[in-house]
């Protein structure tokens, strides 16, 4: 990374075009029902769920033998636009996804470490998202209004079983590897516990068997937020004015999350926005402030504040251990596959420790796993911008499964 | 690690020292070559231990197990008795704390397997005897300030650990002129290498417990 401080702002200013030999180009979404009322999706809360359309893309050519499918899992705030550029932006009323390309461009194209020449590469939105799956933004069909707070609440568990669905429609019986990071990771990991023989491998990055209490705490203030900003009216804002207070402060802790003490530092210095001094007002006087209320703001643009609820607990919720009782050493019996651990050592929402612990847990169990802490300034955030070295790794990783 | 090219004897001898089947923890694995070919030709269960990230992506890609930790912080993660062999393959002369190292070797493996460099060779010896400058030869080819070698030890020395620590010495090779030989005592001063198989006899509180 040559700019470690534009870096952590994330405005990348070398992305490959669609044009690009290594990018793959204009993309189209496409959608599917896999669930409907005589096909319901059950959900780990007890309740039922139907209509399910899910909105996944791909990227790379199935081969005959349907033996090259790696699906890519995003994070909590992403879509199924992983990689290329969205031939659809206007069409699904998503501006934003002209400014750049999927989430991760970096990692999947032809010749990138996920190589679009040689897989298959799938990736769906999450269950209760706002990108094109059913979500609590869709219409219930009992009421036929918006969901709001009466979409059950999902887990990492239902996403799973959801992205099952998705991968059977597809044909494929095995998958080469599954792929994610921070919460993706755990939908990795989730795999591995769940469906053990319709994978080869995981690659979990930037993530943990369960978050923290920290993580919660931050998660529960986010959600208060929401819930107290006055627009909220419990949930059910579609068509009137939206939380949009309490879900860009919301987003404003997330963010704190993300970096680490030293990106913090490096990007901001205590600088003053008027590059002078003390304002004396309470408006904004630090350029870390500003930042945070910029990624809060950018955000209310692009997110619904009920799916942050919902995804939110759903990463609250996640324990890998609950397959072992509580035993994440059990848990890890169930695991019949090769897993790359990747942790950042400056990333303090899911610690290099957690993942170590899960790399140990596996290896009493005398599963193949390899863990990675790669050293990093960049927090959390260093899953999307630590990409050489990252790169590098998930290619040495999937050749070494072909050797398999 | 720190293996120079034209000594790999001790990758021989290892190789051929572990039985079918075993499971193997290689401690400082570099790019996992030894781990992949016993597994390979083998069937051992590897996992190599490695701190070098670009070393350990190469052991990925050799489908091995490897663990990016650092080994001066020990190996609390793994059970006692977990593996049959755990190698250090010229890698002990390395760490910052060589006793720490070896104690985990004997608590998590029923065997170890240690090759090192012996400082106490003739040539080493009278080299640094002679010119009164820290020896460089073959098998430690380093200036002082750039050696990766922060704790040179000799064949003497390791063997007095032996003694002193309850460690049972199983057998043993040495490299003199190039050839390979079972270890004797009195080779201590004419093997350039020395390669040896250890285990805890008992349990090092063991008596004092009971």
């Amino acid at each position: 990374m040559s700019d470690p401080i534009n870096a952590v702002v994330g405005s990348k200013s070398k992305f490959d075009l669609p044009e690009s030999p290594h990018s793959v180009g204009w993309i189209v979404s496409h959608t599917v029902r896999l669930a409907d009322e005589a096909n319901p999706l059950p959900l780990e809360c007890g309740k039922t769920l139907a209509p399910v359309d899910v909105e996944y893309e791909f990227y790379g050519k199935l081969n005959e033998a349907r033996d090259n499918a790696i699906l890519v899992l995003h994070a909590l705030s992403g879509d199924a636009h992983a990689a290329g550029w969205s031939a659809q932006a206007d069409e699904l009323g998503r501006p934003w996804l002209k400014k750049r390309p999927g989430w991760w461009d970096d990692l999947i194209g032809p010749g990138k470490a996920f190589d679009t020449t040689k897989y298959f590469v799938i990736c769906s939105n999450l269950l209760g998202s706002c990108y094109g799956t059913t979500g609590p933004a869709s219409l219930d069909p009992e009421t036929n209004r918006p969901y709001g707070l009466r979409f059950p609440v999902v887990t990492v568990g239902d996403w799973v079983q959801l992205q099952e669905r998705l991968i059977n429609h597809l044909g494929i019986e095995r998958l080469r590897a599954v792929a994610g990071g921070s919460l993706g990771g755990q939908q990795a990991l989730e795999w591995a516990l769940a469906y053990p023989d319709r994978i080869e491998s995981a690659i979990i990055i930037a993530s943990a068997p369960g978050l923290s209490d920290q993580g919660l705490a931050f998660n529960a203030v986010a959600r208060n937020a929401i819930m107290t900003d006055l627009n909220f009216r419990n949930g059910d804002y579609y068509g009137d004015p939206t939380p949009d207070y309490g879900l860009t402060i919301a987003r404003m802790l997330g963010h704190i999350t993300y970096l680490s003490e030293t990106s913090m530092r490096r990007k901001f210095g205590r600088r003053y926005r008027n590059g002078e001094g003390p304002g004396f007002h309470f408006g904004i006087d630090f350029e870390v402030e500003n930042y945070l209320l910029h990624q809060g703001e950018a955000f209310v643009e692009r997110f619904d504040a009920n799916s942050y609820l919902y995804i939110t607990k759903a990463m609250d919720y996640y324990d890998a251990a609950v397959w072992g009782d509580g035993d994440l050493d059990r848990a890890c019996r169930r695991i019949q596959i090769r897993s790359l651990l990747v942790s950042f050592s400056s990333d303090w929402l899911y610690t290099a420790d957690q993942m170590k612990e899960l790399a140990f847990s596996l290896c009493r169990n005398r599963k193949p796993v390899s863990y990675v802490n790669i050293q990093s300034s960049y927090g959390h955030d260093a899953f999307l911008l630590e990409v050489e070295k990252q790169a590098h790794l998930v290619r040495c990783f999937l050749d070494g499964g072909d050797l398999a | 690690m720190t293996q120079n090219q034209k000594c790999r004897w001790d990758h021989k001898a290892i190789y051929d020292i572990i039985p079918d089947g075993a499971s193997v923890l290689d401690l400082g694995c570099g790019d996992g070559e030894l781990l992949a070919k016993l597994g390979r030709n083998k069937k051992v269960q590897g996992l190599g231990i490695e701190k070098d990230f670009y070393q350990v992506a190469k052991t990925t890609s050799h489908g091995v197990s490897v663990l990016q930790v650092d080994l001066d912080t020990g190996l609390a993660g793994l059970p006692d008795k977990s593996f049959d062999f755990v190698i250090l393959e010229k890698t002990l002369q390395v760490v910052n704390k060589p006793l720490l190292v070896l104690e985990e070797m004997l608590r998590v493996g029923k065997s170890g397997v240690i090759s090192f460099p012996n400082f106490g060779h003739w040539r080493v010896m009278s080299c640094l005897m002679e010119t009164g400058r820290m020896p460089v030869t073959p098998e430690l080819p380093y200036q002082w300030y750039d050696t990766p070698n922060i704790h040179l030890f000799t064949a003497k020395d390791i063997l007095d650990w032996i003694r002193d620590n309850d460690v049972r010495l199983e057998k043993g090779f040495s490299l003199m002129d190039g050839k390979v030989f079972p270890f004797h005592e009195d080779d201590a001063v004419n093997a350039e290498e020395i390669l040896l198989v250890i285990s805890r006899s008992r349990s090092k509180f063991g008596s004092e417990v009971i």
